[in-house]
């Protein structure tokens, strides 16, 4: 099922008005005023791209509608859906789960609620379908009972968990899970590491730890880190991009629950402001619903149009 | 950043001072920079829209005062309009009038549902009741796992069916459950929606009808940004929505999202999540709030630092001690030793706006008194700590050697320490016999 049918199917009404929002604002307008500007700022802003991102997008449209000669609304969103496009295209950045030899370990990091555990499990079901072996470290030794959801999760996808009691040091458990990925020959490790808010120190330098300790078992590793972004965030997503950046190799964004009403368009401020990717993006409980990311349709459902 | 904001505000009105009145005109470049501040802040851009006309309709036609600059003036017209909004007062939980009074938790997922349960029962635990947990999440792997650990830690009784059970029968069962029990509030965790499921829509609608809740507080991160509006009304339509839960408070979140969850709903913000721990859920305080969302957040950053280090239990008893006057070098030491905890004295006004300027020097000087004052109290036998009356002059000496201090330093700080101790006592003692809400005793250099 693709993003649209699914976000057509779980948002009905929602969706319409803002896709309606869009259309009052570029159709049947003819020639582009400042009104417009306004309402497409409004339209930004309510999608949580942010005040500073917003007005920079506006002012690179106002820049090409001149330089282009464009003075007709609907020729303008074009513009607008085209640029924003061109912004946030990866190229040819994706996840990415080989590695030459050895087993390839995908560190998950993120504040609490993010989707953190539930992104590592259905990562490895989708590795598991692909007939893949996968390895569970559960480094949320933190949260009550974080183990045992990842341990269900790996009950259900036939993955091998690597875990510890509750309180243990996390950076030993991904050491331990590095570890026995290597002896038993495993594909693939996907770490689940406790939520921490980007603002305690302590945490931050416990994240740092398992990394350093997992490239310590394993030089090279770990080859992918992504950070779970929830998609309901608004400008502190931000700031959480930066700091978790500074304090691991940040591959790219997970971007979870575009599922409800939220656009997740602080997403669009952290590839314009930091360069971070989105890789994936999570529409719904299902596991077929984490996907890759797409550009094109992304900034669709960013103005709740598309897919018919 | 609040300092950002009075300097915006200052330059939009280079040209005002003079002029006399504010007026919409020459506001119009000042209610800019507010419209940008609250949404940075994650404040709805309908209800900033709102809130700016009501912030102009206060602030035109006031007389600009030759002292104050209009800039500031703006801020504070802001400020109390902030409060205005969010409540003055903090709204107490609902009891019921024959227990058990049922709290419900919603809200979507990740949030800190199952978290804050925990914390609100080991709140009302304290506060003598007997809580009753409730899992009522039926689908999150483990997450009934999570609520008995929880309430295991909180010290709490639990109730669950399994996963299996229906999540409305949990809840109707764990009724009977608490009066057996002997439990007075039953706290239903919920399981994490999106307000755009139908199905589980009408699911928590179901358990609000059947259950009748008194309480039913919607889950929200501080984090959360313009989708607040949309998740909370849908909420608000489907169970009648009490109060408001505002978690991750302890993050760098501005917060902007608790205006609209309150104009959404119309209901208070009954608490805020300030921490990870069991014991850190706090009242709702609207003049904080306030400052966060206007970017004031280091000053909020720094207090809650403190309430995570400063052990609370140890703080409680200080106030006990000070207000019976019993308070002793011992306990001086200790808080000293807590306050070191928060990090240099340099890193501390850093995070104060304003002060940063006013004190550019002597900090290492207040650091320094402070070591020697730890010297001269640790150079003190616990017996000359807690009853400093016996110190005659021998001891003294022996404390200034001990320290590397001199005999005059001693007294000084014995001096300082009595009249500091009858200061407390007065202050602690208040209008009403009763300490101003986390009134610690003063700490010397501060």
């Amino acid at each position: 099922m693709s993003f649209f049918t699914k976000l057509r199917e779980r948002l009905g009404k929602t969706r319409t008005s803002l896709a309606d929002g869009v259309r009052r604002i570029f159709t049947g307008r003819g020639r582009v005023s400042d009104e417009v500007y306004e309402e497409l700022e409004e339209l930004l802003i309510e999608a949580d791209v942010g005040v500073e991102t917003t007005q920079q997008i506006i002012g690179d449209m106002r820049r090409t509608a001149r330089e282009r000669g464009i003075d007709d609304a609907e020729a303008l969103y074009a513009v607008l859906k085209e640029e924003m496009a061109a912004l946030l295209d990866n190229g040819s950045k994706q996840a990415n789960w080989t590695v030459e030899s050895g087993p390839h370990v995908t560190l998950i990091a993120g504040v609490n609620g993010s989707g953190k555990t539930t992104t590592a499990g259905k990562l490895a079901q989708k590795l598991r379908e692909q007939g893949r072996t996968v390895l569970l470290g559960a480094a949320d030794t933190f949260r009550a009972a974080a183990v045992e959801q990842l341990t269900i999760w790996a009950e259900r996808t036939g993955a091998v968990i690597i875990r510890q009691q509750e309180g243990a040091d996390p950076a030993a458990v991904a050491y331990d899970a590095t570890d026995a990925a290597i002896a038993r020959g495993v594909d693939n490790v996907i770490i689940d590491t406790a939520g921490r808010l980007h603002t305690k120190i302590n945490l931050m330098e416990e994240l740092k730890k398992i990394q350093r300790v997992v490239s310590k078992r394993l030089p090279g590793a770990p080859h992918q880190v992504l950070l779970v972004l929830d998609a309901t965030t608004g400008q502190n997503g931000l700031i959480q991009a930066k700091i978790f950046t500074e304090a691991l190799h940040v591959d790219g964004i997970v971007l979870t629950k575009l599922d409800g009403t939220a656009r997740g368009g602080m997403a669009v401020a952290i590839q314009k402001q930091l360069g971070i990717p989105i890789l994936m993006i999570g529409v719904g409980e299902g596991v077929e619903d984490l996907q890759p990311f797409d550009a094109r349709q992304f900034v669709d459902a960013l103005f709740g149009e598309g897919g018919n | 950043m609040f300092e950002n904001l009075t300097k915006k505000l200052e330059s939009a009105f280079k040209n005002i001072r003079g002029q006399g009145r504010l007026t919409e005109a020459n506001m119009k470049d000042a209610m800019q920079q507010i419209r940008q501040a609250l949404l940075e802040a994650d404040v709805h851009y309908k209800v900033v829209k709102k809130f700016i006309t009501d912030v102009q309709d206060a602030a035109v036609g006031q007389k600009v005062i030759e002292s104050i600059h209009p800039g500031q003036m703006i801020v504070k017209i802001v400020h109390d309009e902030l409060i205005k909004v969010m409540g003055e007062r903090n709204a107490p939980l609902a009891e019921a009038s024959a227990p058990p009074t049922i709290i419900m938790m919603v809200g979507l997922q990740g949030q800190g549902k199952t978290t804050t349960a925990g914390k609100l029962a080991l709140m009302l635990k304290k506060r003598g009741k007997k809580p009753m947990l409730v899992g009522a999440d039926v689908y999150r792997p483990a997450a009934i796992q999570q609520l008995e650990i929880v309430a295991q830690q909180a010290g709490v009784e639990s109730f669950s069916l399994g996963v299996n059970a229906n999540p409305v029968d949990i809840c109707l069962m764990a009724r009977g459950e608490a009066s057996m029990r002997g439990c007075d509030t039953l706290i239903l965790d919920t399981a994490g929606r999106l307000h755009v499921d139908a199905e589980m829509m009408a699911e928590v609608r179901q358990i609000s009808a059947q259950i009748k809740p008194h309480e039913i507080l919607f889950v929200a991160s501080a984090m959360t940004g313009q989708d607040a509006v949309r998740s909370a009304k849908q909420f608000h339509d489907t169970v009648p929505l009490t109060g408001v839960v505002l978690t991750q408070m302890d993050g760098d979140a501005r917060g902007g999202a608790a205006i609209s969850l309150i104009d959404v709903t119309g209901c208070p913000i009954k608490f805020i999540g300030t921490g990870e721990k069991l014991e850190a859920l706090e009242a709702f305080h609207p003049g904080r709030m306030a400052d966060q969302i206007l970017g004031m957040g280091d000053i909020v950053s720094l207090v809650e630092k403190a309430q995570q280090v400063v052990d609370r239990d140890q703080a409680i008893d200080f106030q006990k001690k000070a207000r019976k006057g019993d308070w002793n070098l011992e306990d001086f030491l200790a808080q000293m030793q807590q306050v070191k905890k928060l990090g240099s004295f340099g890193d501390l006004i850093a995070k104060i706006p304003g002060l940063n300027k006013m004190m550019p020097q002597g900090l290492e000087g207040a650091e320094d008194e402070l070591k020697y004052t730890e010297a001269i109290i640790l150079s003190m036998t616990p017996k000359e700590r807690r009853n400093p009356v016996i110190i005659n002059g021998s001891r003294r000496r022996r404390i200034a050697d001990g320290s590397g201090t001199s005999v005059q330093e001693v007294n000084a700080l014995l001096k300082e320490f009595e009249k500091m101790k009858k200061m407390m006592k007065q202050m602690m003692r208040g209008p009403k016999g009763k300490p101003p809400r986390g009134f610690s005793p003063p700490m010397p250099g501060f």
